[in-house]
């Protein structure tokens, strides 16, 4: 057995690039749930927001509209597309989605956004995948060929490995980048926390018809706080979608949605740092499980009957079903929390 | 409306009964093929155009295994279609079909159902299979394809319903959105997989214990037993602990997850379908055309789901589970045993949901992820009818069911998208009147 | 989005912005400059018949009908509520006293009739937007918000926030002198209701009693015209009774009006200078509370009610 590699896949899974999207997305559903309580179950089609955003406007669109005999003769240079690609990834898509999402249900009990956004997020992937609009979503392959401005941007030298040979070098940039957009992120949902639009929403999570007693329009902030965790997500989702060089429906399907709460519950709802320590750990176990089960096949130290190469790929969905459901039963402050503060358990 | 197309459909049954039998789906293939050898399998493969031509597949490699996995020999399709492999004796055989033979205008009706699972052969029988091949042929006349999809979403419906007033009730009597419901649905479906074809044969030497029929009894009273197990040993501490209705919500979540991949794990990702019914010639009647099998599924759902309602409405325990649902205090104040309710409504409504399960595996085919998808349609369903009431869910049930198919009846809608236009219904419900078409709004403070 | 409230709206006339000198201690400002002592000389001169007029209203409902599907729980045809003083709104249990409490408040929505308070009609006011009219509820379980200290929860009812817009949100320099008036404010208040030693608690771990006192004082920090309590002793240990009692007539004394409902007739007895009874969805008698135990009206709904007693604990409707 190959312990160096284990712990190899177990480090990178702390830090590396599933923290970093899982770690947004997280971020974005600790706005919802953690200090909203808002129950979003479909983070994965903000994900899936951020990721066709930049995939339709950079594949899709833009040789349409910068063909020189097409209708629209626009001319506009790869850079400034991929920028417009963000914008639409990050801002533009979101927002629609949370109008979609939150326009029938914020109004209503908790339980009904639970149900509506599950069925959003389905919605969208099987709309993705449907080859009636190939043309447009690229179908069940999905969309390529996105990511090379970010790329080009990239210091790094593509063949070489970084940090500690963790990286080779685009998967670096990524990752740095990730960082950065993790580190901003997380500054700015301290900042809002700590302030009274913050006080506003905690309030929401505890007792809706009490904030609004005291004059305070509850929609409108619950509708606030969708929208920029959404962002949030839809930034996770497009930076994983860059990993991949690739945006496919599949790849965002309802059990992405899961382990964005398994990590937001581990870390403990609530705190700000909870979605980049949820993440990190989320990753290590799943990662560093996997590796294990595999290099464990591999030396036949479990037999291929009790286990096979696929089964191991299952296992991690287990794993995070397990943890969720254990979780949310015994620990629903998260592993480091205490239940003063915040619990999954208030209400 | 639908019930007295029904009984017209049970009586032009009945009318048509003697000339039509459960058909081996294969014409003239009379004999001459099973002279050569005591035990065969065969088939046609052939799919009719739109306008009423047959088109026979040639040259496809069909390839029959042992119960073991063996391969016991091929054959290759004639130019009408004609294939047949001897056996070497009776047994339990899987046959193959190498899709990458298949001539393109022809290709597999439902994707993935390329391969026939435990088909049971008895001695001296040539046994016949059935891929169903080409698009499934759609009338011309609107009128026509408007019943026959009608007809389709009362069964989807009616197995919807089957499926969901479990859920509404258990949301009822104890406020849990249960995640993990579709798994129940699974487990009936797999449960009786496993019964009818993983381990068929007779039991004790009891005849008939080798039917799908057998198999769902056994799976109903196992998916009972399963429901108060989880009430008992998950769901009831839970709730002596105080645990929130939201950690609830999320340990179902979890649990749903766990037993789902648990299912891919053992049950792989292939579909897999009974090895009764499954080769079934649809008998036309005249208007529009039914497999005895849905036919059965639709009378056999309805007579479920009219006892369910009359069992709600007059024993004592229905009764019960209606006031405990409708108001958990009042009830409790008046002398009923609200846990004793909460086992009974877990019992049932798991017990339900698998045998919708075993239904819709019936209908369509055997998955790991079967109960999610369902899931979604089950929720469509509770909350169109009034999240919390048992009719409620019976009724919004059957209107998505319905939805569902007549929602592809204008040709230009996408067959793939039909459950997106139920969950967008869903959404539309929501936005215009949040308690559900038979639910009453619900007083603030 | 969120519905901006400038300090000195002509809404509140009388609560302009809050003086920035140090106050000495316990003696926070929450006067209307309304004479409350004029207020109850004036209800002298009210019939005592239900719909009574009153010379100075400031909150009056105009044949207000709600029903849950066939059956009406509440059908008033005319009440008037007289400025500067504390009214309480009693009746036998189901007599319709929340349902008709939530719809003063726009937390319902009447099937029928209008709302007027201080001369304008708020039946389209959403029920957010019902505080910054000047116009402040409670709850009957109370809503502490127990997750968060109790100083947040003082400071969480000043409106007009400039930091609770998204985007001013992330500037803290736009909005830290205000947040600094405002905790300078609710210091105050918690001083004035003797909870300045729990400030930095988290609300959760106050008992009963101090959850209603602190919902009071949170409502204060509204800077309202009106207060409505619904049942504000419902499950106060008895020691700290006396103590909210107080509280409450200080209330009034301010110049602040009061409207309550209560079961508890002793309380009504002591503290209010109007009571109104509903019973059936109706409104059946008006009266000083004097009146109302003399009243046949007022005995037969009581004494028909099946829950008679006046102690039930009235989980209403």
């Amino acid at each position: 057995m190959d312990w160096g590699a284990i712990l190899e896949t177990i480090f990178r899974g702390l830090i590396g690039e599933q923290f970093v999207y899982f770690g947004l997305a997280a971020i974005g559903l600790n706005l919802h749930f953690g200090f909203t309580g808002l129950l979003n179950f479909g983070q994965a089609a903000f994900m899936a927001a951020g990721a066709y955003g930049l995939a339709i406007i950079v594949t899709t669109l833009a040789p349409r509209i910068n063909d020189d005999e097409g209708m629209f003769q626009l001319n506009i240079g790869e850079g400034w597309m991929f920028v417009i690609g963000v914008f639409f990834g990050v801002i533009v898509f979101p927002i629609v989605l949370a109008l979609l999402m939150g326009i029938p249900t914020l109004r209503l009990r908790a339980d009904y956004l639970a149900i509506v956004t599950i069925a959003v997020a389905e919605i969208i992937r099987i709309t993705m995948r449907s080859p009636r609009w190939d043309w447009f979503t690229g179908a069940s392959d999905g969309l390529s060929g996105f990511s090379r401005t970010f790329y080009d941007l990239s210091p790094f030298d593509p063949g070489g490995r970084y940090f500690f040979n963790l990286f080779i070098g685009n998967q670096f940039f990524l990752v740095l980048v990730g960082w950065a957009v993790l580190a901003v992120s997380a500054l700015i949902c301290w900042l809002i926390i700590r302030s009274p639009w913050g006080r506003v929403l905690k309030a929401i999570r505890e007792d809706e018809d009490a904030a609004r007693a005291l004059g305070k329009n509850a929609y409108s902030y619950k509708m606030q706080a969708l929208i920029l965790g959404g962002i949030f997500g839809a930034i996770g989702g497009m930076l994983r979608a860059i990993g991949f060089s690739l945006a496919q429906p599949d790849n965002f399907i309802t059990d992405v949605t899961f382990f964005v709460w398994v990590a937001l519950i581990l870390g403990g709802a609530g705190k700000v740092l909870a979605p980049l320590v949820g993440a990190g750990i989320l990753y290590a176990v799943l990662n560093g499980t996997d590796a294990f089960l595999r290099e464990a096949v591999a030396n036949d130290v479990i037999s291929d009957e009790l286990l096979s190469g696929t089964q191991v790929g299952q296992v991690r969905f287990m794993l995070m079903g397990l943890l969720l459901a254990l979780l949310a039963a015994f620990r629903p402050q998260g592993i480091f929390g205490n239940k003063e503060e915040m619990a999954l358990d208030d209400r | 409306m639908w019930l007295v197309l029904l009984i017209g459909v049970l009586a032009s049954v009945l009318g048509l009964g003697a000339s039509s039998p459960v058909a081996a789906q294969d014409d003239g293939d009379d004999g001459d093929d099973t002279a050569e050898a005591a035990e065969s399998i065969g088939g046609q493969l052939r799919t009719r155009t739109a306008e009423g031509e047959d088109v026979f597949a040639e040259g496809v490699t069909m390839i029959v295994f042992d119960a073991d996995g063996n391969e016991v020999g091929s054959a290759v399709s004639d130019a009408e279609g004609r294939w047949r492999v001897a056996l070497p004796g009776p047994g339990v055989y899987d046959v193959q079909l190498d899709v990458a033979t298949l001539p393109e205008e022809v290709p597999l009706r439902d994707e993935g159902r390329d391969r026939l699972e435990g088909i049971d052969v008895r001695a001296g029988a040539a046994q016949n299979t059935l891929f169903p091949l080409g698009e499934a042929i759609e009338s011309s006349d609107n009128t026509i394809r408007f019943l026959q999809l009608t007809v389709d979403g009362i069964k989807l419906g009616l197995i919807i319903a089957m499926c969901s007033i479990g859920l509404s009730l258990i949301y009822g009597t104890t406020g849990l959105t249960n995640f993990a419901h579709g798994e129940m649905v699974t487990f009936g479906a797999i449960t009786a997989f496993i019964v009818h074809v993983v381990y068929p044969g007779r039991i004790f030497g009891i005849p008939g214990t080798n039917s799908l029929v057998f198999a769902a009894l056994v799976t109903i009273v196992l998916a009972g037993a399963l429901g108060w197990a989880l009430n008992e040993f998950v769901w009831k501490r839970l709730r002596n602990r105080g645990a929130s209705l939201i950690a609830a919500l999320v340990v179902s979540i979890g649990m749903a997850i766990f037993i789902r991949y648990i299912y891919l794990f053992q049950f792989e990702g292939r579909a897999r379908f009974y090895r009764d019914y499954q080769i079934q010639e649809q008998w036309d009647l005249g208007i529009i055309r039914l497999a005895p099998k849905d036919l059965f599924i639709i009378a056999f759902s309805t007579t479920v789901l009219i006892g369910v309602g009359l069992a709600l409405q007059k024993t004592r325990a229905g009764k019960a589970m209606r006031a405990v649902a409708d108001n958990r205090d009042l009830a409790e104040s008046s002398g009923i045993d609200v846990e004793s309710v909460i086992k009974w409504v877990w019992i049932a409504g798991s017990a339900l949901a698998a045998t919708g399960g075993v239904l819709f595996g019936l209908t369509e085919n055997i998955n790991w992820e079967m109960g999610f998808r369902l899931l979604l349609l089950m929720f469509a369903g509770v909350t169109l009818g009034g999240l919390g009431t048992a009719y409620g869910a019976l009724f919004g049930s059957l209107i998505v069911g319905i939805f569902i198919q007549l929602i592809a009846y204008p040709s230009w809608f996408p067959s793939d998208m039909k459950n997106v236009g139920a969950l967008g219904m869903l959404v539309i419900i929501l936005l215009v009147r949040p308690q559900g078409l038979l639910g009453r709004k619900e007083r603030i403070g | 989005m969120i519905a901006e409230f400038k300090e000195g709206d002509e809404l509140i006339p009388d609560a302009g912005p809050h003086p920035k000198s140090p106050r000495p201690t316990g003696s926070a400002d929450i006067s209307t400059g309304v004479d409350s002592v004029a207020a109850r000389q004036a209800l002298a001169e009210v019939p005592w018949e239900p719909g009574a007029p009153k010379p100075d209203p400031i909150l009056v409902a105009d044949h207000v009908v709600r029903r849950f599907g066939g059956l009406t729980a509440v059908d008033v045809d005319h009440v008037e509520i007289q400025r500067g003083v504390i009214t309480a709104l009693i009746g036998p249990n189901g007599a319709g006293k929340t349902t008709f409490f939530n719809l003063l408040t726009n937390f319902d929505t009447p099937d029928e009739g209008t709302r007027t308070f201080e001369g304008e009609v708020i039946d389209k006011v959403a029920a957010h937007e019902i505080a910054n009219h000047g116009m402040v509820r409670t709850f009957q379980l109370t809503k502490a918000l127990s997750k968060m200290t109790v100083i947040e929860n003082m400071k969480l009812g000043a409106t007009g926030q400039k930091g609770e817009s998204l985007f001013k949100s992330l500037l803290p320099f736009l909005w830290k002198g205000q947040e600094a008036e405002i905790e300078q404010r609710a210091d105050d208040l918690l001083v004035h209701f003797k909870m300045d030693h729990m400030r930095d608690e988290f609300a959760g771990t106050l008992s009963g009693g101090q959850r209603k006192l602190l919902e009071m004082a949170r409502a204060l920090m509204v800077e309202p015209k009106m207060v409505m309590l619904d049942e504000p002793m419902a499950g106060v240990n008895p020691a700290l009774t006396q103590s909210l009692l107080g509280h409450i007539t200080g209330l009034r004394d301010e110049g602040m009006t009061v409207l309550f409902v209560e079961h508890d007739m002793d309380m009504v007895q002591e503290i209010s200078d109007w009571v109104i009874v509903m019973a059936e969805g109706k409104i059946i008698a008006e009266g000083p509370p004097a009146s109302i135990g003399q009243n046949q009206a007022v005995v037969d709904a009581y004494l028909g009610s099946s829950h008679d007693s006046a102690l039930d604990l009235d989980r209403d409707l």
